[in-house]
């Protein structure tokens, strides 16, 4: 069984983890609608080593991971503040409601 | 074929048809050069020759002939989908199919079994009423069915109530056939070399040139080729091979793992799929029995098996035939597949001039080979995409304008 190292848990079955996606920014809340659809739609899809969220199902931790999509090895896991040093407005735009 | 068959067997010695000519030497110039010597670009190539009397064509390939997907897949052919453009699609594909093995001359081993998908709860039931509605209003057999139907038509199936997800009922297709899919891609790759069209094995496409939005040449390990026309036609390497023209794609590249077990006596008629269990399963002619799943958990671009996917495929076989449990696993696989959003592939024309694509086949294109061939053709002749293929444009995204094919693609095939 493979095992992947969760950040807050250690070493665990990869069972219990959730793939999240590639980790890129997020467009403003203004962006246009052409950007934001690359973002929602496309995907780098690199083969190589990539940095991905991924999700610790039992304890609703997600974190982020370096992994060599060539040949499936896990490089390194650790906890999203590592890359997000400051907080992420999201509802940075106008409210439309 | 007939007269044919009997003249071969009547004949005292037989001489083996070699499928292609020895790869010739790479030109420098070609009209269309198609990228993908699997089913898609080999089926392409065929029509472009036949329909279209284009056959300055050379099909190029990294590895061998037909030895991505094409020689990976469950071999499932079927049109029970979910959507109108889907569903009218996968239909054109099925009328090809019953001519194919005429056409191409050589026996495709188009095995007309019957298809059934299980529903284990209301949820499901009411998903396979509204296929099957969608199915008959464009003219697809398709019915749903209650388990003494079920019964009838496979009766090894655990059809109890004490079965942990008992099955309430099924979206019965009975065009759903199973084609011997190595054959498919022969049958193309001769009939295209027949008319003149080149296809050259172990030939890897490593760039492009381009002039603003016209590719003029296709670099390759062998040497640079000059094109009139390109078709991209390499499914779990959309990506990496549209990095290289330059085009943005909506694809995750995902492995898609299947299995068979030994040869039994034949025991299993129809082709059995249960969404909810993640399992498909149906017998070959020799006696195997063939089963897959749904797509591994993440994507990536390798082709292991893993234990995680034996385990939990055998664990719902079994629950659904408890005699599985005395069956022994032969051979194990797995391919990448080219996986979209909305599970509908992504063909037609592009933001580049005369680069053309076929692609986002995910889990399910085998069954489409010979429709893509033939409208993919189509639209490299004419720089135009037919109307059949309109809903499967690249920019449907960019409009938010999805083709939803989940419903119908929960089961990879
Ligand atoms: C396990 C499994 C089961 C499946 N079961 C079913 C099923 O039951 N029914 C169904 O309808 N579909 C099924 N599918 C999906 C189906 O196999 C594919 O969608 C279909 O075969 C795609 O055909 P293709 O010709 O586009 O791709 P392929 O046969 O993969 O051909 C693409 C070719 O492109 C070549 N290539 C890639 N990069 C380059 C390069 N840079 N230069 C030159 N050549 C290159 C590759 O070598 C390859 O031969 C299954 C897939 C898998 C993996």
């Amino acid at each position: 069984m493979k095992l992947m190292n969760c950040p807050l848990n250690g070493w665990r079955n990869i069972g219990e983890f959730v793939y999240g996606g590639e980790v890129r920014p997020a467009p403003g809340a203004d962006a246009d609608t052409e950007t934001w659809a690359d973002w929602v739609f496309m995907v780098d899809n690199q083969a190589g080593v990539v940095r991905e969220w991924w999700f610790h199902a039992p304890t609703s931790y997600w974190f982020i991971a370096e992994r060599d999509t060539a040949n499936d090895t896990l490089i390194r896991t650790y906890p999203a503040a590592e890359i997000f040093t400051e907080r992420v407005e999201f509802a940075s735009g106008e409210k439309s409601s | 074929m007939a007269f044919g068959l009997l003249k071969f067997g009547l004949r005292r010695t037989y001489r083996a048809r070699g499928i292609l000519p020895p790869r010739p030497a790479l030109k420098s110039s070609y009209d269309v050069v198609i990228i993908g010597a699997g089913g898609h670009g080999l089926a392409a190539a065929h029509h472009l020759a036949k329909d279209h009397g284009i056959t300055e064509v050379a099909v190029l390939d990294k590895g061998y002939l037909a030895g991505g997907n094409t020689a990976r897949n469950t071999a499932i052919v079927r049109s029970n989908y979910l959507t109108p453009e889907g569903v009218r699609f996968y239909d054109e594909a099925m009328q090809l199919w019953r001519g194919l093995s005429h056409e191409l001359g050589l026996n495709l081993m188009l095995s007309n079994r019957g298809h059934l998908t299980l529903a284990h709860s209301d949820a499901a039931l009411r998903t396979m009423r509204w296929r099957a509605e969608v199915n008959k209003h464009q003219g697809v057999d398709s019915e749903l069915i209650d388990p003494g139907e079920i019964r009838k038509l496979c009766p090894q199936l655990d059809l109890s109530d004490e079965a942990r997800w008992p099955i309430l009922g099924a979206l019965y297709h009975p065009p759903g056939a199973t084609a011997r899919h190595d054959a498919v891609a022969w049958g193309y790759a001769h009939e295209a070399s027949r008319r003149g069209v080149e296809i050259h094995e172990h030939t890897e496409v490593t760039g492009f040139r381009r002039e603003g939005s016209r590719v003029t040449a296709v670099e390759t390990d062998r040497g640079t080729i000059h094109c009139g026309r390109v078709l991209q036609a390499v499914a779990g390497n959309s990506t990496r091979v549209g990095d290289m023209v330059g085009l943005r794609m909506p694809i995750r590249t995902v492995p898609l793992q299947a299995c068979v077990s030994v040869p039994i006596m034949p025991v299993i008629d129809p082709i059995i799929v249960s969404g909810s269990l993640h399992t498909y399963i149906w017998q070959t002619a020799r006696g195997e029995l063939v089963m897959g799943g749904s797509a591994d958990p993440y994507p990536g671009y390798t082709t292991r098996s893993t234990l995680d996917f034996k385990e939990g495929l055998m664990a719902h076989a079994m629950e659904l035939f408890p005699f599985l449990g005395e069956v022994r696993l032969n051979r194990q696989w797995a391919g990448m597949t080219d996986m979209t959003p909305d599970f509908s592939p992504i063909m037609g024309k592009t933001p580049l001039d005369n680069y053309y694509i076929d692609a986002g086949w995910g889990t399910w294109g085998f069954k489409a080979t010979p429709v893509c061939g033939k409208r993919m053709a189509e639209t490299v002749a004419n720089d135009r995409a037919p109307e059949i293929i309109h809903a499967f444009d690249m920019g449907r995204f960019a409009r938010f304008d999805q083709v939803g094919e989940r419903g119908a693609a929960s089961v990879g095939h």
